[in-house]
């Protein structure tokens, strides 16, 4: 009787931790994941400055610039409704450039700004994050 | 021919396992025991006919067959031979049979090497590793056929996706798989014993050298991944919680909880439903894992392609086995008797606490990893990254890892909680000199690292302990085992810590005969001049690096420009100094001729790894340890 007696105490020991683990899950996924948003999402959606998300879009065509100290780069994303100016210090993923499909990591600043912690880019030719190809069939600007 | 000799083993083995399945159900239900006597041989000789596909798809990538449309997709004839040979499974159908190899290659395994296991538990056990092996079969042949023709044949090849041009192509991914696939013999030795419900000390002396390789065989690929992730993606990052490296940390805490609870019920018999439970779910969550990476549902490196019917296909799959799985432990493990007791302060309570914690860990990152595809199901798209996953499994790890560093001190049964304290008063004592020497000499870490480097001293001494006063000759092989691989983890910890809170970064654009400095080295930017290898060209930065007083060394990072397909990469160069690394990245040039130069010193990093590479040592050891002695029994018992 004592032996299943331990065994129902370990039981219920384990369902509790678990139950546990995962509302602290559900807790901390509320305040931590970082949602995605289009350019266009993002104007709609009036993020708050500081809060931290993805934005993902087209690097717009000639909108590639460095400030002086040669680190830093400014651009903007578009999903061809909206446009979004974005700053980044850091190396630029190699395929990153003009016409090309972006994801940028990070918040915006009190003048709207969006200022990126990362940018991931398609990884080749061929790859491009689902997110991104996502949006884009939405808008229309890929097949 | 070569691709229809392949798909015709491929075709033999499904057949087989077929067989196999069809022997160990009639054999086992009906009077027919004697066809059980067959199932052995073909488990064998299905194990053979994969290999042989695998070693056919090998062949045509190393012939460039640019008629078989995998190699033309991903080959090309001017690769250097290693990544034609390792290309072979640097692709979607490819890794899938290599999957299925090692899937078949563990059942071979059992049946050819498993002499301890009741022979019904052992049928049934063949049995179940077959029906998992037919679902996958299926999937290679119907939905993922790696030796489908390509008509007419391409002129050249595509070429192979330049991030896994690396030699680590060649050894990562076999060694992950060898691990996340060889948890299958767990889940069909879980199988096996509810069927014949012989669930006890002996069925767990059976399953645990099992058990052992494929969690060696993880820890090494997630060590070496890990490794390669570092030094080849260019950002300086060494787990990124990307989804598929998730997918294979997942299955490795399940294995290793596993791992220490077999141990309670090999030796003290207790805890036998829940290590039935945790050998179906170490190998459900390599499942996931398959289907998250192959599905291509979550963003990630390693996603080749989307395909939606390939996920509803592993989804199907998933549903059928986990399911299956779990229906069968709902049915049987009523009949599963209790094990013996123990007291809360014991070495079974303390593996009791680190189960537990190591299953709410799994818990954090499985919902973690799951939780962008349950809200993209509800129409918004969310990422869960490391602030998440670094929140919640961080202070969690470190009360395992706490923990850890008692529990082997701990008497089995019943222990006193005062004599507990004696034993642990040294390692207390070093990790409260650790905490005054940081807050002395690092004021500004950040409160987890700075736990982290204290607890892992405390654990460090702590995990030695068990070794005192002992005969070191005479200790056992698993006792090493433990020590090694406790030691291994706060190690590792002191890297991971390290890294986090000592990196040094300077990112700057600098002009040729400049200098830089970052922590205690000053780098001077000589040249960069153009340099071609076999299938890229690439600009070489020459930088000269001086520490201290010290010998001036040169470092060569590159951006590397592939042709085919037409990619660039960052080879990040990187010196390895017993203290640490310099790691270096070249940019791109600005409008003003100055180039973006990305310096690193990360102090301790090289901990990390090395204390990755003392855990497989010590779960090597700890095998070879058992073996030795189990056979020395055997002898003994025979001569008796």
């Amino acid at each position: 009787m004592k032996a299943k007696h331990q065994r129902l105490t370990l039981a219920l020991v384990a369902l509790a931790a678990l139950i546990g683990a995962t509302l602290l899950a559900m807790s901390a996924l509320k305040d931590q994941a970082a949602y995605f948003y289009s350019p266009g999402d993002a104007k709609k959606a009036n993020v708050a400055p500081g809060q931290a998300i993805r934005l993902g879009g087209m690097v717009e065509k000639g909108s590639i610039a460095r400030d002086p100290d040669g680190v830093t780069i400014r651009f903007a994303l578009t999903d061809g409704r909206a446009s979004v100016p974005v700053r980044f210090k850091g190396i630029v993923p190699d395929l990153f450039k003009e016409d090309s499909g972006a994801v940028a990591e990070g918040r915006f600043d009190a003048s709207g700004t969006f200022v990126a912690d990362n940018i991931l880019a398609k990884h080749d030719e061929r790859y491009m994050p689902p997110q991104i190809a996502g949006d884009m069939h939405k808008t229309g600007r890929v097949e | 021919m070569i691709a229809e000799a392949g798909l015709a083993a491929l075709w033999l083995a499904f057949a087989l396992a077929a067989l196999q399945f069809v022997l160990v159900l009639l054999g086992m239900t009906g009077n027919r025991g004697e066809l059980l006597g067959a199932v052995r041989p073909v488990a064998v000789v299905q194990g053979l006919f994969v290999c042989a596909a695998f070693a056919l798809l090998i062949w045509l990538f190393l012939r460039s067959d640019m008629s078989v449309k995998l190699v033309a997709m991903n080959s090309h004839s001017a690769k250097p031979f290693i990544y034609k040979f390792a290309g072979a499974w640097g692709n979607h159908e490819g890794s899938m049979l290599l999957w299925v190899a090692v899937l078949a290659l563990a059942g071979a395994g059992v049946a050819l090497f498993e002499r301890r296991l009741e022979r019904p538990t052992l049928m049934a056990t063949l049995g179940a590793q077959a029906f998992i092996a037919l679902g996958f079969y299926a999937f290679l042949l119907f939905a993922s056929n790696p030796f489908a023709r390509l008509s007419p044949a391409a002129a050249e090849g595509q070429g192979l996706n330049p991030l896994l041009q690396d030699p680590g192509l060649a050894f990562h991914p076999p060694t992950l798989y060898f691990g996340y696939v060889g948890l299958s013999i767990a889940f069909s030795f879980a199988v096996g014993a509810l069927i014949t419900r012989d669930v006890g000390p002996a069925f767990a002396r059976a399953m645990r050298p099992w058990v052992l390789i494929a969690w060696v065989f993880l820890t090494i690929g997630i060590t070496a991944g890990s490794y390669w992730a570092y030094y080849e993606l260019g950002w300086g990052g060494w787990w990124f919680w990307d989804p598929v490296e998730n997918a294979s940390l997942m299955p490795w805490l399940a294995a290793t909880a596993l791992l220490h609870s077999v141990t309670v019920l090999a030796t003290r018999d207790g805890l036998r439903a829940w290590t039935v439970m945790l050998a179906v779910v170490a190998f459900s969550m390599s499942m996931v894992g398959t289907f998250l990476v192959r599905s291509g549902v979550l963003t990630s490196v390693h996603a080749f392609a989307v395909d939606p019917t390939r996920g509803s296909f592993i989804l199907a799959l998933l549903a059928i086995y986990i399911g299956g799985a779990m229906a069968l432990y709902g049915l049987r493990v009523g009949t599963v008797k209790e094990g013996s007791q123990f007291d809360p302060v014991s070495r079974e309570g303390a593996l009791v606490a680190n189960n537990l914690l190591l299953s709410v860990i799994l818990c954090l990152v499985f919902l973690g990893t799951l939780y962008p595809l349950i809200t993209e199901a509800l129409g918004f798209k969310v990422s869960v990254g490391p602030p998440y996953f670094n929140l919640v499994t961080g202070p969690i790890a470190l009360i395992l890892v706490a923990i850890m560093g008692a529990g082997p001190l701990l008497k089995w049964r019943r222990d006193e909680l005062k004599p507990l304290v004696n034993r642990l008063a040294l390692p207390v004592l070093i990790s409260a000199i650790a905490l005054f020497a940081l807050v002395a000499f690092a004021p500004r870490a950040h409160i987890l690292p700075l736990l982290g480097l204290v607890v892992a001293a405390g654990v460090a001494a702590a995990s030695v302990a068990p070794l005192w006063k002992r005969n070191l000759r005479r200790t056992p092989g698993f006792v090493w085992g433990m020590v090694i691989a406790h030691l291994g983890i706060a190690v590792s910890m002191v890297g991971m810590a390290a890294e986090s809170s000592f990196t040094k970064e300077t990112l700057v654009a600098a002009r040729l005969g400049e200098s830089e400095t970052v922590g205690p080295f000053t780098v001077r930017f000589d040249k960069i001049e153009p340099i071609a290898g076999p299938n890229w060209t690439a600009l070489e930065a020459t930088l000269t690096v001086v520490r201290g007083d010290g010998k001036p060394f040169v470092l060569k990072p590159q951006a590397r420009m592939f042709s085919s397909p037409p990619t660039e990469t960052n080879e990040a160069a990187i010196a390895t100094r017993i203290d640490g690394q310099l790691y270096t990245v070249l940019g791109k040039e600005d409008e003003q001729g100055r180039w973006q130069l990305r310096l690193w010193w990360k102090p301790w990093v090289t901990l990390i790894w090395l204390g990755g590479g003392m855990i497989a040592l010590g779960g090597l050891l700890s095998l070879v340890g058992r073996v030795r002695r189990e056979r020395r029994a055997h002898d003994r018992k025979a001569y008796a």
